[in-house]
C-alpha cells in the first residue's frame, strides 16, 4: 500500500493541546477591514478575473447585504454567540506577492513550506506524500498544488480556483453555483460575495483518479475570514476521493471561517469527500476559536453516488450541514460524521437528504460526542419528494456524553411526500460507563487511554468510512482533542 | 505474592457502608485460594477492592503485592504489577477489538515496566494461538470487545485475556450463582493450564461446584465482611453439604 505514510506523522499528538497553533511570520498583504462593493471589486481584481464573474460576485453581495439588512445571520441553529461584526473582518489577506500564482515550488516562500511542513503536509518533491495530490491554501490564496502534471496525464484537472477560472473558465462557468446558488443561504451569499480561493477539480469520463485528491487550509492573519470555495465535477463514470484537513492558529479573537462546498456527480460517477475540520477550537475558558460556518453540498444524477464522511473537532462554533440532492435515478446519498463538541464548543450539525429520483437511497450515521461543557445537536432533514418512488433512508444517530455539564440534542426533520418510501430512524444517547472504564483499566490501560479506546470504538463505524491515513489521523485528533475532559 | 492486613472498606462516599471488616489473608506464590460464603458476605467486593475499582474505599488495613502497598494505586498500575481480575460481568465496549485491547494493554504494561513493546508479527501469532487454546469462536474475537457475547463467550474471553496477560496473580470473581456448567469449565480449564509455582490465584465463588474443576489449596469462609473460618479442600465440601448456617448464626445473622 502506498498510502501508509500517515499526513500527521510530523505531529506529536501528545503532550500539548492544540499544537497547530503556530502563528507564521510572513508579510501579508491585507486589504481594508469591512464589507462593501469595493472590497469585492478589489478581491476580483487582486486575482485578474474576468468580468463575467466579477458580476456574480457583485450580484452576491446585494444579495447578502440585502438579507443583512432584513433578516441578519439565521438563528434557527442551537448556538449562542454574540452576533459577527462583519465590518470588523478583513476580506482579503494573502502572503505578499503572491498575486501571482507561483511557477514552481522554487518561487514558493520558504516559510510557507515550513508551515506546511510543520503541519504535517510537505510540498516538496522529495518528501512529497505517496499517494496523494495536495492543493495548499494559505489564508487567501493556494500556495502550492501538487502532482498536476501527473493527474493531467489522465486528464484530471486539479488546481486552485483561481487558476480554474483562468484556465477552464468553461467548466467553472457552468457549474459554480449550481448547486449552492448565492441565494442559498446568507452564508452562501457572503461567500459567493467575497470567496478567496479554493480548490477545483474535475475527472473526465470515464477516469477512476488513482490517487487521493487532498485540499489542506490554513488560517493565519488575525482577524482575517477564510472564504474558499470548491468545485468538483465527477464526469460521466468518474470515480474521485477527496480529502479536506485544516487547521488555525491560537487567537484569543474569533475567525471567521465560510466556505461553500458543490459537488457535481454526473450519470454513474462517485464522490467520496472526506473532511478532518480541527479550526482552533477556542481556549479551555471559550476565548477565540473559529466560527465556521460552512455550506456543503452534492448533486448526484442517475446511478451515481455521493459520500460525505466528516471529523468534526475543531472551531467554536459549526454549522454545516453537507448534502445530497438526489435528482437521479437509483442514485446514493451517504453521510458519516463524528462530532465533538469539548470545553465550549458548539456544534450543530448534520445532513440533508433530498430525494427526487427513483430508487434513492440515502444512509446517515451521526456520531455526537459532548464533553466538558460542550453541546453537540445533530439537525438533519430527509425529503422525499412524490416522485421518489421506492426511496429508502436509514438514520442512526449516537450521542456520547462525557461528564455531567455537557449537552446532545437531535433534531430530525422527515418529510416524505410519496407512499412507497421506506424510512428508518434509530437514536441512542450513552454515558462512558465507570464498567467500561474499570474494565480497561484493570487490564493496564491508563484512564486516558481507557476513554480513548471507548470512544474511537464507539465512533468506529465513521472512522472506518475515511482512507486509510485519515482514520489514523482522526482517531489521533479525537484523543487530543478530549485532553482535559476526563478524569 | 499478596498480604491482606485488617483491610477494611466501605462504598466510596456512602457513610456506614463498610463491607469488608477487618481481612487478613496471606497468598503465597503458586497457591490457589478459594473464597466462600453466602450471598452479600463481600466475595466479589474483595475481589474489586484488591484490583482498586474505584466505587469502593478502603478505610483500614493494607493490602501488600509482593511487599510493596497498592491500596493507593490505580487499577492500571496493580495491572502493571501484575494483577488481574477476571470480572463476573465483563463490560461490552462497541466498536474495540478484542486483538486491538489486547495489544494495547500488553504494551501498556510493557511500557510501564520498562520493557520491549511486543512487536505485532509476534503479538498476532501469540493471540492466535491463545484464541486456539481457549476455544474461543475465531469469528468472535474480530467483533466488539463482549458485545453481544453469550455469557460462555464472555468467559472464554476473559481467559484468553488471562493466557495473553500472564499475571502472577489472577483473582476470579464467579460468585454468579447462575453461572452454567460450560462456563465453569471454561474458568476451570482457564486457571488449571495456568497454575505454576510462581502464579497465584484468588477464586471467588459462591458454590462449590467450581471447585470440582479447581482444587484449592487452601478455602476461606467469609462472612459478613470478616474470614470466619480457613481450612483445606475438604472445608469446600463440608460447606457444600451442610450450607453456610453455622458460620451465619455464629456470626449473629439469621439466615
Amino acid at each position: 500500500m502506498t498510502t501508509q505514510k500517515t499526513i500527521s506523522r510530523e505531529t506529536d499528538l501528545s503532550g500539548q493541546e492544540y499544537q497547530w497553533g503556530f502563528v507564521t511570520d510572513v508579510e501579508t498583504e491585507l486589504a481594508p477591514k469591512g464589507l462593501n462593493e469595493d472590497i469585492v471589486r478589489l478581491i476580483s481584481e487582486k486575482k485578474g478575473e474576468p468580468e463575467w464573474l466579477l458580476e456574480w460576485r457583485l450580484k452576491a453581495f446585494k444579495h447578502w447585504e440585502s438579507l443583512n439588512e432584513s433578516e441578519g445571520e439565521p438563528g434557527w441553529a442551537m448556538i449562542d454567540y454574540p452576533g459577527i461584526d462583519f465590518q470588523d473582518i478583513y476580506y482579503y489577506a494573502a502572503p505578499k506577492g503572491a498575486e501571482e500564482a507561483p511557477k514552481s515550488l522554487d518561487d514558493v516562500d520558504p516559510e510557507m513550506l515550513e508551515t506546511f511542513e510543520k503541519l504535517g503536509i510537505p510540498l516538496q518533491e522529495r518528501a512529497k506524500l505517496a499517494g496523494v495530490a495536495v492543493d495548499a491554501v494559505f489564508d487567501s490564496v493556494s500556495v502550492a498544488t501538487t502532482m498536476e502534471d501527473k493527474l493531467a496525464e489522465l486528464g484530471i484537472i486539479f488546481c486552485s480556483f483561481n487558476e480554474a477560472v483562468k484556465k477552464h473558465p468553461e467548466l467553472v462557468k457552468k457549474y459554480l453555483g449550481s448547486v449552492v446558488p448565492h441565494t442559498d443561504n446568507f452564508y452562501a451569499a457572503l461567500n459567493s460575495a467575497v470567496f478567496s480561493d479554493g480548490s477545483f477539480a474535475y475527472i473526465p469520463p470515464g477516469v477512476k483518479c488513482p490517487i487521493e485528491l487532498m485540499t489542506y487550509f490554513r488560517i493565519n492573519t488575525e482577524g482575517s475570514g477564510q472564504f474558499e470555495r470548491t468545485l468538483i465535477v465527477a464526469d460521466k463514470g468518474a470515480y474521485v476521493s477527496y480529502l479536506e484537513g485544516c487547521t488555525a492558529p491560537f487567537r484569543k479573537s474569533h475567525q471567521l471561517h465560510a466556505a461553500v462546498v458543490e459537488l457535481v456527480a454526473l450519470d454513474d460517477s462517485e464522490i467520496k469527500y472526506s473532511t478532518i475540520q480541527n479550526w482552533f477550537p477556542g481556549t479551555k475558558e471559550g476565548e477565540g476559536g473559529v466560527y465556521n460556518f460552512v455550506t456543503k453540498r452534492g448533486r448526484a444524477d442517475k446511478n451515481a453516488k455521493i459520500s460525505w464522511t466528516q471529523v468534526e473537532t475543531g472551531s467554536a462554533i459549526t454549522w454545516k450541514y453537507p448534502s445530497v440532492i438526489l435528482r437521479g435515478d437509483n442514485s446514493v446519498g451517504e453521510f458519516f460524521s463524528v462530532a465533538l463538541a469539548n470545553n465550549h464548543q458548539q456544534a450543530d450539525t448534520g445532513t440533508k437528504m433530498i430525494h427526487i429520483g427513483k430508487n434513492t437511497k440515502s444512509t446517515i450515521v451521526s456520531k455526537g460526542i459532548s464533553a466538558g461543557q460542550g453541546n453537540n445537536t445533530y439537525r438533519g432533514q430527509v425529503q422525499i419528494m412524490p416522485g421518489a418512488e421506492n426511496a429508502t433512508n436509514h438514520t442512526q444517530c449516537d450521542s456520547l456524553l462525557v461528564g455531567d455539564k455537557c449537552g446532545a440534542h437531535t433534531v430530525p426533520y422527515i418529510e416524505v411526500r410519496n407512499p412507497t418510501a421506506r424510512l428508518e430512524h434509530e437514536a441512542s444517547t450513552s454515558k462512558v460507563s465507570d464498567d467500561q472504564l474499570f474494565y480497561l483499566m484493570a487490564r493496564g490501560l491508563s484512564e486516558e487511554e481507557a476513554h480513548h479506546m471507548i470512544i474511537t470504538g464507539w465512533s468506529r463505524d465513521v472512522i472506518k468510512e475515511l482512507p486509510f491515513e485519515f482514520a489514523v489521523e482522526a482517531a489521533q485528533l479525537l484523543k487530543v482533542s478530549l485532553e482535559g475532559a476526563v478524569g | 505474592m499478596l498480604e491482606i492486613k485488617n483491610l477494611h472498606a466501605s462504598v466510596a462516599d456512602v457513610e456506614d457502608s463498610e463491607i469488608l471488616k477487618g481481612i487478613d489473608l496471606n497468598v503465597k506464590p503458586g497457591e490457589v485460594h478459594a473464597i466462600m460464603g453466602p450471598n452479600g458476605s463481600g466475595k466479589s467486593t474483595l475481589a474489586n477492592v484488591l484490583m482498586g475499582r474505584p466505587d469502593y474505599e478502603v478505610t483500614d488495613g493494607d493490602v501488600l503485592f509482593e511487599g510493596e502497598s497498592i491500596i493507593e494505586m490505580a487499577p492500571d498500575q496493580r495491572a502493571h504489577l501484575g494483577m488481574f481480575l477476571a470480572f463476573q460481568y465483563p463490560a461490552e465496549i462497541p466498536g474495540v477489538r478484542p486483538w486491538q485491547f489486547l495489544k494495547a494493554a500488553l504494551d501498556a504494561k510493557a511500557e510501564a515496566r520498562g520493557e520491549q513493546k511486543m512487536s505485532v508479527r509476534n503479538f498476532s501469532k501469540l493471540f492466535d494461538e491463545k484464541v486456539e487454546a481457549v476455544g474461543i469462536n475465531p469469528q468472535l474475537v474480530k467483533r466488539s470487545l463482549n458485545d453481544g457475547f453469550s455469557g460462555g463467550e464472555k468467559k472464554r474471553n476473559e481467559m484468553l485475556q488471562l493466557e495473553v496477560l500472564q499475571p502472577a496473580l489472577a483473582v476470579l470473581d464467579e460468585t454468579d450463582s447462575g453461572l452454567d456448567v460450560d462456563a465453569l469449565r471454561i474458568v476451570a480449564e482457564g486457571v488449571n493450564s495456568m497454575r505454576s509455582p510462581e502464579r497465584s490465584f484468588i477464586v471467588v465463588t459462591h458454590y462449590q461446584r467450581l471447585l470440582n474443576y479447581i482444587t484449592p489449596d487452601v478455602v476461606h469462609i467469609l462472612v459478613k465482611g470478616k474470614i470466619v473460618k480457613t481450612g483445606g479442600p475438604d472445608l469446600a465440601l463440608e460447606v457444600e453439604k451442610e450450607g453456610y448456617r453455622e458460620y451465619l448464626e455464629a456470626a449473629g445473622v439469621s439466615n
